[in-house]
């Protein structure tokens, strides 16, 4: 397979026309050497009335069109007409995008206003025209791409295309008689006429377009390449940093692993200190009480803080000591009884030793900083200083009580 | 009477009367014969920059614009600069192929197939900078007004999308005029390659061009259609370039001389990269004869007006600053002149309006050498009248608590040198393989080549009367 390849890329040489040829007649081609020769071929032979037929230059030569009879070309029309369509279409898609489809309200201004608009319509008008003028002298008026001309690989074609002239009748023309033709091209000055035979592709009424072969690469290209530009796509803008819309992030997701820490755990532990916010760290937890000398109790006494501190004193104090600091809560034996509140000790404690039981705990009595926020502690302390006095009224106390 | 124009004696455009196949030749040998050791050298320097460039798209693209230079308030610089240049340049191959056609001067064959690939490696060059300039670049697509999932539609009145369709359709219609004056030449080529790879790709591309007065007839007049768009397509690109700049409200930028300004300057830098090239060029593939002095010399004359407009339009600023009485726009103009970037200033001034003078005496305008610094100094000056635009109106705008410099990293650098490298890439390839002269248009316009008489005959009727 491979030898073939290499063998067939060999040189070519231009000599060898390889394209089978039939034995049908396509026409009769002359070559001249100078331009005033082929102008003047060719005006005979449009005043000698044939009309399939035409000249061949390697370059446009100036007045061949009028010596062919030969009317203006008409590429402009079709320049003209897509321009203006262009033009429309670009200020149609303007107008129903930015006013109709989706208005957007940019800086105040209208949806659609005309001045801005004209640079993209200009644009567009130009884009059209160049486009319809290109495809239309080519596949409208030149009938190109065609490369089973009879003419190609011919040693005229080589001839025309560089340094001389030439004129082809065909014989589809009504008047073609091969003496005659040949008689007319000599009297003109022709230093060489060749027979141009058709090829046998011209021969057969398939379509080029529509040979299965070329479909066939047609299709398999564009699956190949549908195929392979879908996977490619796929990859590169779903699975690739940074083009992925952030799908892929470095970041520690909740309970995963980890391998920038040494122990590859990505929940880490807070730092050593860390508190909580609002937490007030409490400065003699685990001295003994006599250490603590400076609290004082910053609420002020009144009615309310009273009420606060006897509800939270029933809820979170009362099971241990009681209702009324006594020490016989509702527990009945079931934990150890707390000593009285009423105590001598207790009476002559300061405020801030029953703080540093509460949030530090004594003895069997847990900590209840976790449950007993801290001016709700001092609130405790005031209806532990009500209680106290209630046991331990003076006769004061009982005057004004009545 | 005919056009003619006896009465100035023109240089012949192919100086030494050579034959139709010695054009041939000449112009189709250096697609015929392997690479010389010139070329190779060229090649590998100018494709270690693309590499170099290469790479630091790569970076950008990696780890984004931080890359560059960029900051606030200085958010355009090197990227944009480098647009505008490249974009700048291919506005001339546009004019020596459309302008001057239409304008019936014959001289423009020699350069003008040239001069239109020019035009396409600049512009594909150019257009690269405005999709990685962005921070997302692989969504360029949402620069086009298509239907998407966030069902919006692009703004049709920022200049920035008046740009996207420009820069396209520039690219589209010089590609396609490129492209339809390729047709002939390669035709011409197919018929004389011993190659069968390359039969075959010259018959695909020549699409079976059999040279036939009727074809040559319609592509004339498409030619000419081609010609007559293009040029207020090239006078539209370059004003919607300045757009970018002149409907803001940056003093400095928003000034309506901008349009004028721009085209002017693209077609100076563009003339000035064309004959840098050209004079190289028509050097290594002894295309002297073809490519003549007096191309050389008309296209310097060409450098000298436009330079002039660029500095007409340079001190016109600087008039209108005063004479507006905006302390603003005085202030961004003095600090073109003296502030911390003066020295870019004066290197603009001094490349683009001053040293051009010295095209006013023939003996320089003919000489080779002297043309060949000038025509680079043009370059440089008008990459640096883009950077002063850019730069200084932005650095120092409206309030000084926002005023920063701008030093582009190395990145910058790179691509820039990268975009070079790109271009001439291009270039040296398109050298090698397609003709870098129009075959067919040149032997149109040598001496002889053109019928000197004009029958009109009368067709007979099908009796044979007349």
């Amino acid at each position: 397979m491979i030898k073939k390849l290499i063998a067939s890329i060999k040189e070519y040489d231009t000599k060898d026309d390889t394209t089978p040829r039939s034995k049908k007649l396509f026409g009769l081609a002359a070559l001249y050497n100078t331009p005033n020769e082929i102008i003047k071929a060719a005006s005979e032979v449009t005043e000698k009335g044939y009309e399939k037929f035409d000249v061949y230059t390697p370059y446009p030569l100036h007045g061949m069109d009028d010596a062919m009879g030969m009317k203006s070309s008409k590429v402009g029309y079709v320049s003209f007409t897509l321009g203006i369509t262009g033009m429309l279409l670009s200020l149609l898609m303007i107008w129903w995008m930015s006013s109709v489809n989706y208005p957007n309200i940019i800086g105040g201004k209208p949806f659609f206003s005309l001045p801005p608009a004209i640079p993209i319509t200009f644009e567009g008008t130009i884009l059209f025209t160049g486009i319809a003028t290109v495809l239309g002298m080519l596949i409208l008026f030149n009938q190109l791409p065609k490369i089973n001309s009879p003419l190609n690989d011919t040693d005229f074609m080589k001839n025309v295309s560089s340094d001389k002239y030439g004129i082809v009748i065909r014989t589809e023309d009504n008047k073609f008689q091969e003496a005659e033709v040949k008689k007319l091209f000599l009297s003109e000055g022709a230093y060489d006429i060749q027979e141009i035979y058709f090829r046998e592709s011209n021969l057969t009424t398939k379509t080029p377009l529509f040979d299965k072969k070329f479909i066939g690469a047609i299709i398999g290209t564009g699956i190949l390449t549908a195929a392979i530009t879908y996977l490619t796509l796929n990859y590169v803008l779903y699975s690739v940093v940074p083009f992925d819309w952030m799908w892929e992030q470095a970041r520690i997701d909740s309970q995963s692993k980890s391998s920038f820490f040494q122990n590859k755990a990505g929940m880490r532990p807070p730092v050593n200190g860390t508190v909580a916010r609002g937490f007030i760290p409490y400065e003699f937890k685990g001295m003994p009480d006599s250490s603590v000398k400076l609290l004082s109790n910053p609420l002020a006494v009144s009615k309310k803080t009273l009420e606060r501190g006897q509800d939270r004193y029933n809820i979170y104090c009362s099971p241990c000591h009681g209702y009324f600091g006594d020490g016989d809560g509702r527990l009945k034996g079931q934990f150890p009884k707390p000593p009285s509140l009423h105590t001598e000790k207790s009476l002559k404690w300061e405020d801030g030793n029953f703080y540093h039981v509460i949030t530090n705990g004594q003895n069997v009595m847990p900590s209840y900083a976790e449950q007993v926020k801290v001016d709700d502690r001092w609130a405790i302390i005031h209806y532990i200083r009500t209680l106290q006095r209630s046991k331990n009224a003076t006769d004061e106390d009982m005057d004004k009580a009545k | 009477m005919s056009l003619d124009s006896t009465y100035t004696r023109e240089l012949p455009l192919v100086e030494g009367k050579p034959t139709f196949k010695d054009i041939d030749n000449v112009i189709i040998l250096p697609t015929e014969t392997k690479p010389t050791k010139g070329w190779w050298i060229a090649f590998g320097i100018s494709s270690s920059a693309l590499m170099l460039g290469g790479f630091c798209l790569a970076l950008t693209f990696y780890y984004g614009i931080g890359m560059w230079g960029n900051n606030q308030p200085v958010g355009w610089a090197f990227g944009i600069i480098n647009f505008v240049f490249w974009i700048g340049i291919g506005h001339a191959g546009t004019l020596i192929s459309a302008i001057l056609y239409l304008f019936r001067q014959k001289w423009r064959t020699g350069i003008a197939r040239f001069a239109e690939a020019m035009t396409i490696f600049a512009v594909m060059t150019a257009g690269i900078f405005p999709i990685i300039h962005t921070g997302r670049p692989w969504l360029g697509g949402y620069l086009l007004p298509l239907p998407n999932q966030n069902g919006v539609w692009v703004n049709f009145s920022s200049p920035l999308l008046w740009d996207v369709f420009a820069v396209s359709t520039y690219f589209t219609i010089s590609f396609l005029f490129w492209g339809i004056g390729l047709i002939p030449d390669l035709a011409t080529m197919r018929d004389r390659t011993t190659s069968k790879i390359k039969k075959t790709i010259y018959s695909v591309l020549s699409l079976g061009w059999t040279n036939s007065n009727r074809n040559w007839s319609n592509y004339e007049r498409a030619y000419l259609i081609l010609a007559g768009i293009s040029t207020p397509l090239v006078l539209s690109v370059h004003t919607i370039v300045s757009f970018d700049f002149a409907v803001s409200v940056l003093p400095g930028w928003h000034t309506t001389i901008f349009p004028p300004y721009f085209v002017a300057g693209a077609i100076f830098s563009g003339f000035g990269m064309v004959s840098t090239i050209l004079i190289l060029v028509r050097k290594v593939f002894n295309m002297e004869h073809i490519i003549t002095i007096g191309h050389l010399e008309k296209m310097n004359k060409i450098l000298l007006a436009t330079g002039m407009m660029v500095g007409y339009a340079y001190a016109m600023e600087f008039f209108i600053a005063w004479y507006s009485g905006n302390t603003f726009e005085q202030f961004v103009f003095i600090n073109r002149a003296f502030g911390p970037y003066a020295w870019a200033y004066w290197i603009m001034v001094s490349c683009n309006v001053i040293f051009p003078q010295l095209f006013w005496s023939k003996k320089v305008r003919t000489s080779i050498p002297i043309t060949l610094i000038l025509v680079i100094l043009v370059n440089v000056g008008m990459w640096f009248e883009r950077f002063v635009i850019i730069v200084t109106s932005l650095h120092r705008d409206f309030l000084p608590s926002s005023w920063a410099m701008y030093t582009p990293t190395l990145v910058d650098i790179g691509l820039l040198i990268g975009s070079f490298g790109m271009f001439f890439t291009l270039l040296l390839l398109f050298l090698k393989v397609l003709p870098l002269v129009s075959i067919s248009e040149i032997k149109g316009v040598m001496d002889g080549a053109q019928p000197t008489i004009h029958p009109h005959p009368h067709k007979s009727n099908s009796n044979g009367h007349h």
